[in-house]
């Protein structure tokens, strides 16, 4: 099932008159960038989800606040539906375009509007990269936080749509708990400021519900981050493991010790060949599996803490533990990591990258799911997990050329985020769900907590304009989505243990 | 108190919720009833909580502990003692004579965070999930017990801190950690301005604090984390020790400060803020962040001198002004509105505790 916006499902989009439109626009907005003619649309067609493409009827790229504002006015006026879009390296296709819709694209507000070390906090535009917050503070010794792989490229206003995460999460949070304050402008363009320059603001807490919301019920216009002092040191110890099994309870241990590492990074056989081939990081080609722990902080208490862990993966069976001996094989063995995305591309022509999460004690079960769902598919899968905090990503792989691959591995992965699902999961931990698992959310909630959730976008945007059709499904698609399981004639992985 | 066995009566609390919509009921959504004294006054039928209670899971080694509204939170903070771990938001007790003090559920719904709060997050943060009776008379889930969860709006989160107006919360889970391998508390002589200035250059460095407090003579300072940097940081900041049980005389509102007469504001700043002057008495907590005023000052211009500085008041003593939180302007209130209008269309949820117009 193509995930394309499909109005018979998804809903009927208003029609929009485009020459009026950009008329209106040329009027009221002189100075506005406005994109129009298929060449110039090209490059929006999506976004880092790129198996799936749909040109926009118009993008704009505003510098001012002011035109975002006369926009989403007009907009709200003629009933336009207004997809909003950062640096474009979303992995759900929360950024993809609409037919009927402008892309509303927020890269131009790339100014750090203020750091100020001593409150401990960077005030900046939506469109300004992730890695330039940490950058910027760094003649402080101060940084941001999270850190999503694509930090060098996403922008923070991204980041505060998708509730971005990274690989420190478990001991640093999300983007939520990084926020202060976020400036946005409503569906009807009204400007209001969630949060506060203090740790909380009255009310409800509309920034924690807005932060992650994919769009849908506002589009970011200023971002006010906490910023952390930097960690005096961190120090990585990398543990070989012959069953993925001991590498999973060996993380349950660590934890068990009482230490909370500001990395836990694993990784399987397929992956690990593949990430060595590429960064040469030193990895245990032969190991079944990898643990990565960092270990951060006031250089005291990591030595002792390096011990411990050492100490505990040692117990928990471990096959060989290297600690990185400089700051030059710390980086590489993280190199390793951080790339096996593009590793694992080197040794096939396409892939698939999920991001589910399931508690931590199901992943020996959850694995030998995937493993079957492999082998019942014929298509391989390395596995990259956010240890730590519960997070897999399975990068499937395929090749697009091949007449079915791209539906196959498609296939593998909805009933992979099914088995998350299934064991108290969700279906997406970082990526968003976006277009890509618009379906999987009839999985993991029923009917009644969809309906709830576009009540959520009811009193924020009751004509839907922001983002149609991402997020959250409609419940016909859900209905229909359904209906095609029971067509199969049997539930999802009937001969699977209950782990 | 005897403990008393774990019930899951969400079946009759349901059954009062969808009672109370068809008679047009409003309810007053009550666990300890340890906050009275916070928020406006609500006109309606109780429903206790107390009955549904009872830890649900909890594994140590995932972090997380999921309980029922009504299991009272002292009940959760032995559990996890016993496991070696903590609450890391350190919500208030309140416990008063014959009392169990604070529920889980009350926790939530008010989202009152101890001293750790600068450094660890308030309850908001550690929220990961919530099973919520809603106004059209579903006991839904949202969120789970994973870290990591982007999947739909995070309305676990938005109940945090919504004083019951949005729905009935009957179950949460909340991400645990381990309690710290060191813990040392100092006092230092000094006066409040030059606290504030030390404040702000530590908080730039490395320094493993986890709770900071002036009471206008002295800084109070707790120091957490492992042996190391704990006793590097205690040879670098010197003063004299300090009690542990001051963090929970302070959390617990039973320092002296809080026995003056003179209503109780808390008053919420960005955390550079300087010396604040106000009618009154203060207690500086939160490293700055938090103050605690005493004062006889009307609501107006607390409310001026706080807000001018970027921050908000509010009155945590009863009957002191119509609204104890600080108003909200529009269109925010407009907006306040309408997801109240959404989630609960016959607006029997604590009407009016947090506003009137919600």
């Amino acid at each position: 099932m193509s995930i394309l916006y499909d109005e018979r499902v998804d809903g009927v989009l208003p029609t929009v008159d485009k020459a009026a439109l950009l008329d209106e626009l040329r009027t009221r907005l002189p100075d506005l960038d406005v994109l129009h003619t298929q060449e110039d649309l090209t490059p929006y067609e999506c976004d880092g989800l790129s198996a799936y493409r749909t040109a926009p009827m118009l993008v704009v790229l505003p510098e001012r606040i002011e035109q975002v504002e006369t926009l989403l006015k007009i907009c709200h006026q003629r009933g336009v539906p207004v997809v909003a879009r950062g640096a474009g390296t979303g992995l759900s296709g929360g950024a993809l375009p609409l037919e009927k819709g402008i892309l509303l694209v927020m890269a131009r507000f790339n100014k750090i509007l203020e750091i100020d070390p001593a409150g401990r906090f960077a005030r900046v535009q939506p469109g300004v990269r992730n890695l330039a917050i940490s950058q910027a503070a760094a003649p402080f010794d101060l940084y941001y936080a999270p850190d999503p792989s694509s930090q060098i490229a996403c922008s923070i206003g991204g980041n505060v749509a998708e509730n971005a995460g990274g690989v420190h999460c478990l001991k640093y949070g999300l983007t939520v708990h990084n926020l202060l304050k976020v400036e946005i402008l409503t569906a009807c363009g009204e400007r209001m400021t969630l949060g506060s320059d203090a740790l909380d603001s009255p009310g409800f807490d509309l920034l924690a519900l807005f932060t992650g919301s994919e769009g849908m019920l506002g589009i970011v216009t200023e971002v006010t981050v906490k910023l952390l002092p930097k960690p005096q040191v961190a120090k990585v110890l990398l543990a070989s493991f012959d069953s993925v099994e001991k590498a999973g309870r060996a993380v349950g241990d660590i934890i068990a010790a009482g230490i909370i590492p500001g990395g836990l990074e694993m990784m399987d056989n397929l992956a690990i060949r593949a990430a060595e081939d590429f960064i040469h990081a030193g990895y245990p080609v032969e190991a079944e599996a990898i643990l990565l722990c960092e270990l951060d902080g006031v250089e005291a208490d990591v030595a002792d803490d390096c011990e411990r862990v050492r100490e505990v993966l040692a117990k928990a069976g471990a096959t060989e533990v290297r600690l990185a001996r400089d700051e030059a094989e710390r980086v590489k063995f993280w190199a390793g990591r951080k790339n096996a995305f593009p590793a694992v591309g080197r040794i096939s022509p396409d892939y698939y990258c999920m991001d589910g999460t399931i508690p931590r004690r199901e992943l020996p079960g959850v694995l030998k799911g995937i493993a079957a769902l492999s082998e019942e598919y014929g298509l391989r899968v390395a596995n990259v997990f956010h240890a730590g905090d519960g997070n897999m990503h399975p990068l499937i792989l395929f090749d697009a050329n091949q007449p079915g691959e791209l539906e196959r591995a498609e296939a593998v992965g909805g009933k992979i985020l099914e088995l998350c699902v299934k064991v108290g999961g969700s279906i997406t931990g970082e990526h968003g769900v976006g277009r890509e698992k618009i379906n999987q959310m009839c999985s993991q909630f029923n009917s009644d907590e969809i309906t709830l959730f576009h009540a959520v976008k009811a009193a924020f945007d009751p004509a839907g304009l922001l983002n149609p059709g991402k997020n959250i499904p409609t419940l016909h698609r859900c209905a229909e989505f359904g209906a095609m399981h029971v067509h199969h004639g049997q539930l999802p992985f009937p001969d699977l243990e209950r782990f | 108190m005897l403990s008393r066995p774990d019930v899951d009566a969400s079946a009759a609390l349901l059954e009062q919720v969808n009672h109370a919509l068809n008679s047009g009921t409003p309810l007053r959504i009550q666990g300890g009833n340890s906050k009275a004294f916070l928020g406006r006054k609500v006109a309606g039928e109780v429903l206790d909580t107390r009955s549904h209670r009872g830890i649900v899971s909890y594994d140590p080694t995932e972090l997380v502990i999921t309980a029922r509204a009504g299991t009272p939170l002292s009940e959760l903070q032995t559990a996890l003692a016993d496991a070696g771990q903590m609450l890391t938001c350190e919500p208030p007790r309140f416990a008063r004579e014959g009392s169990d003090g604070a529920t889980v559920g009350g926790m939530l719904a008010a989202g009152l965070a101890g001293p750790r709060r600068p450094w660890a997050g308030g309850v908001r943060d550690l929220v990961l999930g919530t099973r919520l009776i809603t106004g059209t008379g579903k006991h839904l889930r949202f969120g789970g017990e994973v870290m990591k969860n982007v999947a739909g709006y995070d309305l676990s989160r938005l109940l945090a801190g919504s004083f019951g107006c949005l729905g009935v919360v009957t179950e949460v889970s909340l991400k645990v950690l381990p309690v710290p391998r060191q813990r040392l508390s100092l006092r230092l002589d000094m006066d409040l301005a030059t606290a504030l200035r030390k404040l702000a250059e530590w908080g730039q460095q490395p320094v493993p604090l986890s709770a900071a407090c002036h009471d206008g003579q002295a800084l109070h300072l707790r120091l957490e984390g492992g042996e190391g940097s704990v006793a590097a940081a205690q040879a670098r900041l010197g003063g004299e020790p300090l009690a542990e049980d001051y963090w929970d005389a302070l959390n617990e509102q039973q320092l002296a400060f809080f026995a003056d007469p003179r209503p109780l504001w808390r008053l919420s700043l960005p955390n550079n803020t300087g010396v604040l002057d106000l009618p009154g008495e203060q207690l500086v907590d939160w490293g700055g962040a938090q103050r605690w005023l005493k004062s006889d000052a009307d609501a107006a211009t607390i409310r001026q001198a706080v807000t001018a500085v970027g921050g908000h008041a509010s009155c945590f003593t009863a009957g002191v002004c119509d609204s104890p939180f600080a108003p909200l302007a529009e269109p925010l209130l407009r907006y306040h509105r309408q997801l109240k209008a959404q989630l609960d269309p016959q607006g029997i949820f604590n009407p009016g505790r947090l506003y009137a117009e919600i």
